[in-house]
């Protein structure tokens, strides 16, 4: 990549008020470094992604309305984890962690396990049981 | 500790974090090492397919080798020793901290990005192979050198224990590191070699996890997938190869330039022609895995629309997979 070929397309990148650098030569051949404040393919994958989540979060809260999961998957979602993440951050095996989806079950967790993953969400005990207040 | 407390400390930034760490401690003990020749003698450049492993419900691409991995060999190669030190404790964790910045010694940290404040939101994933500089601490304030941020920044003690003590794959439990002591002279012509050398087999090992058979099998699955998969799974799929190239900080097929950079230079140190003949061969490469990143987001920009561009990146694979073979062999006889 030439140093003039930079790409310099807009990106989530402004947000944070930041641009990257990276390696191009230049008109001798010669590698130098330059910034760039964005390039498209990768602001579309990024993009992607970011729907994608939205798109679970969205289905964690039906399926929460519905009574088929309870609401620890949906702040799951929330915060852009997986079961291997959750279960980590709580520290209990992944198949518990599951077990808690069940709304059922879910309902007859002690104050302890249920202010683990309250803390891991930061929010309240009051919150993790409802996710009305929640409204993104 | 003193209230205030700042070590005088140059931030530098790069393309990569690890690399960049490694190359503004150099500089900071009197070593003008730069962030390709850290790479480049660390092996960092590589291709690994993990389908097995997932991350944002999809499996992992990497082109870069395993955290810490460039640090290790950039210092055994050169002669270089280290102190790392891993906590179960956040609170000895942050006094391990303290004592360095009081002692005037500004610290390499492993760190999760989720929780990173300073990042735009929507880089903001369960990524825990980050790394930064701790150089000093104000108020309750680190004072931090980030190397693929534009400027220095700053964290609150909690903050800071949050990123530190991320959970998920590659946890850095606090993970600290500097290093203790230098060779009276760096060898870098030996350690050059060493690192060239090192990165042309594991490219073109026998394996198919890794190199550019890894690439061929990505290839082969790619065409799979629409069918496999479903076009939205496909696409999010093959956004996550994209995303994995285009990695924070290494824009544009990064790791092939930034590998090109370190031939170039290395081709000046060890007065060897060839090698600057490969960086121009590199620096092409480059440009051929950002044309497949081109086609590939052609592809996902429409999510749910079925494509049949897959065969063509697929082909586009295989040609990288070819081209980066040939290169590789031509590179290990020529150092």
């Amino acid at each position: 990549m030439k140093k003039e070929e930079v790409p310099q397309d807009e990106s989530n990148l402004a947000s944070a008020n930041f641009r990257e650098m990276v390696y191009a030569v230049d008109d001798d051949g010669k590698y130098t470094t330059s910034l760039s404040t964005g390039w498209n393919p990768k602001k579309i994958a990024l993009d992607n992604a970011i729907k994608e989540i939205e798109e679970r979060i969205a289905n964690a809260k039906k399926r929460v309305l519905n009574n088929e999961t309870s609401p620890i998957e949906y702040y799951m979602e929330v915060h852009k984890m997986d079961l291997p993440v959750l279960a980590s951050y709580v520290g209990m095996w992944q198949w518990r962690v599951k077990r808690h989806f069940k709304p059922s079950v879910f309902k007859r967790l002690n104050q302890k396990t249920l202010k683990k993953y309250a803390d891991v969400f930061e929010i309240s005990i009051e919150q993790l049981k409802s996710i009305d207040d929640e409204e993104s | 500790m003193t209230k205030n407390l700042k070590i005088d400390f140059a931030h530098n930034q790069s393309a990569h974090c690890e690399n960049g760490v490694v190359s503004n401690l150099m500089k900071h003990n009197g070593f003008d090492i730069s962030e390709p020749m850290v790479f480049g003698i660390g092996s960092g450049l590589l291709f690994s397919y993990l389908p097995f492993l997932k991350v944002n419900y999809a499996p992992v691409f990497t082109y870069r080798s395993m955290p810490g991995f460039i640090f290790n060999k950039f210092a055994k190669r050169t002669g270089i020793k280290m102190k790392r030190e891993k906590f179960k404790n956040p609170k000895l964790a942050k006094a391990r901290l303290d004592q360095n910045l009081a002692k005037n010694n500004p610290v390499g940290l492993q760190v999760g990005v989720y929780n990173l404040v300073y990042f735009p939101d929507e880089y903001r994933f369960h990524f825990n192979a980050h790394n930064m500089v701790v150089y000093g601490k104000q108020g309750d304030r680190y004072l931090i050198s980030d190397p693929v941020m534009e400027e220095v920044t700053s964290l609150t003690e909690k903050e800071l224990e949050k990123v530190r003590f991320a959970k998920g794959a590659f946890a850095p439990k606090g993970h600290m590191y500097y290093p203790i002591s230098f060779p009276e002279k760096l060898e870098l012509e030996t350690a050059i070699v060493k690192g060239i050398k090192q990165t042309a087999r594991d490219m073109t090992a026998p394996v198919p996890i890794v190199g550019v058979k890894a690439m061929r099998w990505v290839a082969k699955n790619i065409r799979k997938w629409p069918k496999k998969l479903g076009p939205k799974k496909a696409n999010h799929y093959l956004g996550q190869i994209v995303r994995m190239q285009e990695e924070i900080g290494t824009g544009g097929g990064g790791f092939r330039y930034i590998y090109a950079a370190f031939l170039q230079e290395a081709s000046a140190m060890l007065n060897n022609p060839k090698l600057m003949k490969l960086s121009k061969e590199m620096t092409s490469i480059g440009d051929a895995w950002r044309d497949f990143a081109v086609d590939a987001s052609r592809i996902y920009k429409n999510r749910n629309a079925e494509s049949n561009g897959y065969e063509d990146v697929a082909v586009q694979l295989e040609a990288l997979a070819d081209r980066e073979e040939q290169f590789f062999k031509t590179l290990k006889k020529t150092v």
